[in-house]
């Protein structure tokens, strides 16, 4: 069977020489946590199952940045790897693969172009394609909306794009079903509402995804304890569980959670 | 000298850095003459069956004189797909026949690929499993799987809605359906156990 993954992401700041791994608090102040291949190594050595990257610039300047941030990552980081932000054409993806990726995660480009989800599947697999999905919750309900019963009320889920500047008004859940007939092989699917609350995963919003789409979604947005990780885990299908800032200032040590999770019956890697 | 064959099919740097760190001489072979005096050969693979023998066909010669001489040699998915004599993802394409059987689809109703990590059965200790334990969780991505004729060739299987090969021996052949390289330190002992086997 298996086993639920645990993936730190390293969000990048590639305007600073070499890159530096970045959490925003309250999408002001940023604080540095790292250098990105450092980070990356340390995650390793800790247990991480897989690595995603996210240049947060998203500027195609700063491309040779990441590529080279993820050529010297994988001389010491054995997991797979992956690779978003700013990704809009086949040739910029096979730039980040060329490097050593495994996958690239496509969001703003995707919603604005669908095709090239296709485009990227065809040519490297629907393994190597990823979709980021960023889900806002709403409450006023339309007709031909997905609807997902909350504690909080019925709503249905919006995809923002931008990095959550905008909105587009295209229903998160009809949006994923049809990025997998694309070819799309996973969802990095992230609850705009809960990311950045440290109030857990959005329990609701991961279970309904899990369930109507039949690729392997990764929970996102709002971990901040081990026992958020295990809620996801045993209230809904993700296959794997994403975290940042609760990795990146040595809060929790990725080791120490997934003897936590194995220690309640969650299948993991240890 | 260990050989990683190129045939135009992905990226390699994955392959390499981790053969780099386990104390091999990587050196990636494009053309079918570079692989005369290699200690080993890695036949690594991404992408479709078809399309994977296409590229790879140049060098089925060369490849098979070499396991008939006794080089160790290493396939890593569909690089141990192709050992085969067929697979339904590319039917009329014939595989190197190496193993007799073929490549079939993984069963309806589970997630397809197979994508994560799932844990070994041991169905053989072959030195290639020195370090290696029952349980021990490798890196998978794939949607089609080996079904061997000779069950004896199996050396390790998983389990995703069906027992899966997940690797099998024959002589100085060795290949995984798992991806070693991606596999942390479990996988980087593997590759190891096989550098080690190349320098006997």
């Amino acid at each position: 069977m298996l086993a639920r993954r645990i993936i730190p992401c390293l969000d990048c700041d590639l305007q600073v020489p070499g890159g530096r791994v970045v959490k925003g608090i309250e999408f002001k102040q940023i604080r540095y946590a790292g250098i990105p291949w450092e980070l990356a190594g340390k995650y390793y050595e800790d247990g991480a199952d897989e690595i995603v990257f996210l240049d947060i610039t998203a500027s195609h300047e700063r491309r040779e940045t990441m590529t080279s941030v993820i050529r010297k990552t994988s001389e010491s980081v054995f997991v797979p790897l992956a690779v978003g932000g700013g990704i809009r054409s086949v040739e910029e993806a096979r730039e980040v693969f060329n490097a050593g990726a495994d996958k690239i995660t496509v969001n703003t480009s995707a919603l604005k172009r669908p095709e090239l989800i296709s485009e990227i599947a065809s040519k490297y697999g629907n393994q190597a394609v990823v979709l980021a999905i960023d889900a806002k919750r709403r409450y006023t309900l339309e007709d031909g909306r997905e609807v997902v019963q909350t504690p909080e009320g019925p709503c249905w889920f919006e995809c923002s794009f931008y990095g959550g500047r905008e909105f587009t008004g295209i229903d998160a859940i009809a949006w994923a079903r049809k990025a997998v007939s694309l070819g799309v092989g996973e969802i990095l699917l992230t609850s705009m509402d809960r990311d950045g609350t440290y109030d857990g995963f959005d329990i609701p919003l991961t279970d309904a995804v899990s369930k109507r789409v039949r690729v392997p979604v990764i929970a996102s947005g709002g971990c901040a304890s081990p026992e958020h990780m295990l809620e996801v885990f045993q209230k809904t299908d993700a296959s794997a569980a994403l975290a940042a800032s609760i990795f990146h200032f040595g809060e929790y040590n990725i080791a120490d959670v997934k003897r936590y999770l194995k220690e309640r019956g969650v299948n993991v890697r240890v | 000298m260990i050989a990683i064959v190129n045939y135009g099919m992905g990226n390699l740097f994955s392959i390499y850095n981790a053969l780099d760190r386990v104390g091999a001489d990587p050196k990636i072979i494009c053309d079918p003459e570079g692989l005369a005096g290699a200690d080993g050969i890695v036949v690594p693979g991404v992408g479709a069956f078809g399309s994977c023998m296409d590229q790879l066909s140049r060098f089925a010669d060369v490849l098979r004189r070499a396991f008939e001489d006794g080089v160790p040699m290493f396939g890593i998915c569909i690089g141990m797909q192709v050992l085969f004599e067929e697979s339904e993802e590319s039917p009329g394409v014939r595989g190197l026949g190496w193993i007799k059987g073929n490549v079939v689809r993984l069963p309806e109703g589970v997630m397809i690929p197979q994508m994560g990590w799932n844990s070994l059965t041991i169905k053989r200790p072959v030195q290639m499993f020195d370090g290696i334990s029952d349980g021990d969780m490798f890196y998978f991505v794939h949607s089609y799987y080996g079904r061997p004729i000779d069950k004896s060739v199996i050396a390790a299987t998983t389990e995703h809605g069906v027992e899966v090969t997940a690797a099998v021996v024959k002589d100085n052949l060795f290949a995984t359906q798992f991806h070693p390289e991606k596999s942390g330190a479990k996988g980087l002992k593997i590759l190891e156990n096989f550098v080690r086997s190349a320098r006997c």
